[in-house]
């Protein structure tokens, strides 16, 4: 069979990191990038005789997820141990929710071609992050390893999809829009770099019209939006021709290989752990008041699909520019203000999508840290529709506006970088260009239509290119005809 | 009397009359043990020079509250700050807290002082003290049979006069069996009364702290210290305790005292029947209504708390894996290679038997089949008890099938040795407050009567216990122990 007799099935399990204060159990610091083993106590650290106590911030921020996501938020959940055996999981059991999850039966809405598809959400979870080891080399050349236990405790909530993605893009927009979600919610900072936001694909092949889901492997170590892309479809391509060559695929866990752009078996179903669940006597089961899931509720501000189709229904922006404008609230934050400043929102959304993307990858800088307000770049636009500046100039002085902060009026001025449209002036050029080249002018009245381009040239390089060049072409046409 | 032999309340009032000094008491306790813990063997850690220290720091305050100035035990798994906390177990012999157990911190609060720590059975499983990794603790009453376990240091030491009090843990039976082997007054609260924090867990949902006294009075002067809300603690009752001693008054006429058929079954010992029988007739004597009652689910307790607890056990216990503290197989090849060798060196037979018993039973395939439905016969458990407490105040039935048994006659035979706790497990299961009391003599060794009582509801417990006591004289009988 070839690639495209095939069906891909998708479903993705997703970790966010909950950004409260505290840890979920434990008053240590929830706060990344602290020396090793500084923010660990007797309970993240697993000592014997400590106790449990849940973080309720960690409750909430579960519920707010929940209903960013279209969830059924459960009235009485309960946490369960997960028995395995790690240097980096203290109590050799993560409490986690198994049969109870705070979260159910939720969906969200992607654009996949510019049309809406919605990905169900099957469940999201609470449970706690375990500690990393710090190995001196590789891991299996390792003399020792080094425990850090600093993120054991960290709020992890994990979102786990229906299979419901048929591509790798898909996947990826679902990833976006997830990671979109949890920022506006305000529960998750979202960092892929520093594992606040980690993704597992699951991914299986079946030939088209197939009912039943195919062998079903679940890909790991997937550290970008790239990553994920790629693996998943590497992944599928490997299984399309596995099956061709009458392969019978294996239910597996198989690890990303970045360097190489493949991806690795790591254990098979029949190595898989028995892992043990049962219910956590340390901790009560969890009971949610209506009130309280309504408040929050109540306080939820607005979310990347309200927004997108705000500004497609207002605007009439395509699917892909809002979902670029609404990464992150504080990115359509920007060009909200930007909009309502000047109220061109096409012109705003390619301004930022083109030059503001450019200048803030390249300085690998957040919106956030944008040295200019969303009412500079406004009056960057609003000069170059009056016809004060040119679109070239314009970049010039948004290159100047990123780097300095200052706004683009003081630029213009500071650099004298103002367009040349005033008519008395530009004609009192010309005219002086027109008397040091005779020959040209005799060109052009002779029927030479191109001689006017050097004349307009003449100007430009006199002006250092400030003088409206359409207006210049009139003026000369004009001044020619004239005499 | 020498001072080493008093109660909690006589030395608080021999105390607050400056008859002594608290360094007085604590040098009558030390010298009491460096003569008789020889023979019984219930200290694993004396703290003797702190102890000292504490003692005079109270005299030169001079302000004799609460239980300032009285010594205490610690069963080994109450995490003491400085003090190692072993567990029992060859896994933490060197393991020193930075942290203190709440039900220690408010005994602490009060300047009661720490005069050392008390054998018990690894990890508090086992009934005899004889699974401790360190050696067995005789029973005071005759140095050749088991204190009971697995708080049994600390009640032989209660019992042997070398602490006035001390504190156990119960999660089957674990106070009051070696109290009523031990011939003293041991109380397992309602399963949320004290915090477990500090406290180093066998079986989370059955643990539970208690008190180990030589009178009702003390225990219920204890209690009434180290019970709460502890927000610690997220299992712990956010409740009022009362005060337990203000209801000690021996008026118990028309208490309602119901006796449970099942618990004087053929495998409880005819002297053993007899003592609580006549006890009975004492509480009819004083004015309490006594009837018979049937709790049919409790004769499934046993198996069902065999799968609860070790399930539990196996979670709780795998942390113990040589990384952060505790023993470590420093030979070991590999990560794999140190997990297993550590667990298996540190642990004891017992403990490993357990965290076998409670895998098997959480394994894929088999949760449903045991721990599920071990849960299940665990609430039938608790609605016998709930119909029975609609009539009834307290349930009476003997603490133990047999007076303490001979070391290491059981020791090779873990089901007989499961048996000792068949008619004080269901009580853990229930969740419900169970006291052990001192009401008789087999062949010369102690017989503990068992008071069950309704949740929370101690104070009854210790009301009538106390009428019990103050009618019979059997609390003020001391073992020999061959010393002067």
């Amino acid at each position: 069979m070839k690639a495209y007799d095939y069906e891909i099935v998708i479903g993705l399990e997703v970790h966010v990191e909950l950004k409260t204060k505290t840890k979920i159990f434990c008053g240590c610091s929830n706060r990344f990038g602290a020396e090793p083993n500084t923010n660990v106590c007797p309970i993240c650290s697993g000592f014997p005789g400590a106790l449990p106590v849940l973080n309720q911030q960690v409750v909430e921020y579960a519920i707010r997820a929940g209903l960013a996501l279209n969830c059924e938020i459960a009235s009485y959940t309960k946490f369960d141990s997960k028995n395995y055996f790690y240097p980096d999981l203290p109590n050799a059991y993560q409490v986690s929710q198994y049969d109870r999850p705070i979260c159910s039966n939720g969906y969200m809405d992607i654009y996949v071609d510019g049309k809406p598809k919605r990905i169900g959400i099957n469940r999201a979870h609470i449970e706690e992050d375990a500690g990393k080891l710090v190995h001196q080399g590789s891991i299996t050349e390792t003399a020792y390893s080094l425990v850090d236990l600093n993120r054991c405790g960290v709020p992890l909530l994990e979102i786990v999809s229906m299979p419901d993605m048929r591509q790798a893009a898909e996947a990826r927009q679902y990833l976006e829009k997830l990671r979109s979600t949890m920022l506006f919610a305000g529960v998750s900072d979202c960092k892929m770099e520093e594992g606040s936001l980690r993704c597992d694909a699951n991914v299986s092949v079946r030939p088209w019209g197939e009912q039943a889901l195919g062998t079903r492997v679940e890909i790991k170590n997937l550290n970008s939006f790239r990553s994920l892309e790629k693996a998943i479809e590497y992944e599928a391509r490997r299984q399309m021709e596995a099956l061709d060559d009458g392969e019978v695929l294996v239910q597996e866990t198989r690890t990303w290989d970045e360097e190489k752009q493949v991806t690795r078996s790591m254990r098979s179903k029949e190595e898989a752990q028995d892992y043990r669940y049962f219910p956590n006597p340390d901790l009560p089961p969890l009971v949610i008041p209506r009130e309280w899931v309504e408040s929050v509720a109540r306080s939820m501000p607005e979310l990347p699909q309200q927004a997108q189709l705000r500004l497609m229904e207002k605007y009439g922006l395509s699917a892909y520019d809002v979902s670029i404008l609404t990464s992150s609230p504080e990115y359509l934050a920007f060009f909200d203000r930007c909009v309502a400043a000047f109220a061109q929102p096409k012109a705003v959304a390619n301004w930022m999508m083109g030059e503001l993307n450019k200048f803030l990858n390249q300085s690998n800088l957040q919106i956030t840290e944008c040295r200019f307000s969303p009412e500079h770049l406004a009056e960057l636009l609003k000069m170059i529709d009056e016809g004060a500046v040119s679109g070239k100039m314009a970049k010039d002085i948004f290159a100047e506006m990123f780097a300095s902060g200052k706004p683009a009026a003081q630029i213009v001025k500071e650099k004298g970088l103002a367009q040349i449209s005033d008519q008395d002036t530009l004609i009192a050029m010309i005219e002086e260009v027109l008397k040091a080249n005779p020959k040209v002018v005799e060109d052009y009245r002779g029927g030479k239509q191109k001689a006017a381009g050097f004349l307009v040239g003449q100007i430009m390089k006199a002006t250092k290119g400030q003088a409206n060049p359409t207006l210049v072409n009139q003026l000369i046409d004009k001044c020619l005809s004239a005499e | 009397m020498e001072l080493f032999e008093l109660t909690v309340h006589a030395l608080q009032q021999k105390l607050a009359s400056r008859q002594v000094s608290s360094e007085e008491i604590v040098k009558s306790i030390f010298a009491r043990i460096n003569k008789v813990d020889d023979k019984v063997k219930a200290f694993i850690t004396l703290t003797e020079e702190d102890a000292l220290n504490k003692a005079r720091e109270v005299d030169n305050a001079g302000q004799y509250k609460g239980i300032a100035g009285i010594p205490l035990g610690l069963k080994d798994l109450f995490c003491t700050p400085g003090v190692n906390t072993t567990c029992g177990s060859k896994m933490l012999a060197d393991f020193v807290p930075t942290y203190a157990s709440t039900a220690f911190r408010r005994l602490e609060e009060q300047q009661g002082i720490l005069a050392g720590k008390l054998n018990m059975d690894e990890f508090a499983m086992g009934s005899s003290t004889e699974n401790s990794s360190f050696f067995a603790t005789c029973n005071p009453w005759d140095l050749t049979r088991v204190p009971g376990g697995s708080s049994g240091g600390s009640a032989a030491a209660v019992s042997a006069d070398e602490v006035p009090f001390s504190l156990g843990t119960d999660t089957g039976g674990s106070i009051r069996q070696p109290a009523s082997f031990c011939g003293v007054v041991g109380m397992k609260p309602t399963y949320g009364r004290v915090s477990r924090w500090g406290v180093i867990a066998f079986a989370s949902s059955l643990d539970q702290v208690g008190v180990i006294s030589k009178d009702v009075y003390d225990n219920a002067l204890i209690m009434k210290i180290i019970a709460g809300h502890d927000h610690l603690d997220s299992t712990s009752a956010a409740l009022d305790v009362p005060d337990y001693t203000a209801c000690l008054d021996g008026d118990i006429k028309g208490l309602r005292v119901a006796y449970p058929q099942e618990y004087f079954g053929s495998g409880v010992d005819a002297a053993i029947k007899d003592a609580i029988k006549k006890a009975l007739l004492k509480y009819e004597e004083l004015g309490a209504i006594v009837e018979e009652v049937s709790l049919p689910h409790s004769e499934y307790a046993l198996p069902a708390y065999y799968l609860v607890a070790p399930a539990e056990a196996s979670a709780n216990l795998a942390r113990f894996d040589g990384v952060r503290y505790g023993y470590r197989d420093n030979e070991a090849e590999n990560m794999e290679a140190m997990f297993s060798q550590t667990r298996c060196q540190g642990f004891g037979d017992e403990v490993k038997r357990r965290i076998m018993l409670g895998t098997y039973a959480l394994s894929s395939g088999y949760y449903d089949a045991y721990y599920l439905k071990a849960l299940k016969v665990r609430r039938l458990i608790a609605d016998d008890f709930t119909r029975v407490f609609k009539d009834f105040d307290i349930i009476v039935a003997p603490t133990t099938p047999t007076t303490a048994f001979k070391l290491g006659k059981q020791s090779g035979d873990p089901l007989t040795l499961y048996m000792n706790d068949i008619l004080t497990v269901p009580v853990n299961m229930a969740g419900l407050p169970g006291m052990s009391i001192p009401c008789g003599f087999d062949q010369g060794m102690p017989i503990g009567m068992q008071i069950i009582g309704k949740a929370f509801d101690e104070a009854t417990i210790y009301k009538a216990a106390y009428a019990y006591e103050q009618s019979t004289n059997f609390h003020t009988m001391k073992p020999a122990l061959g010393v002067e």
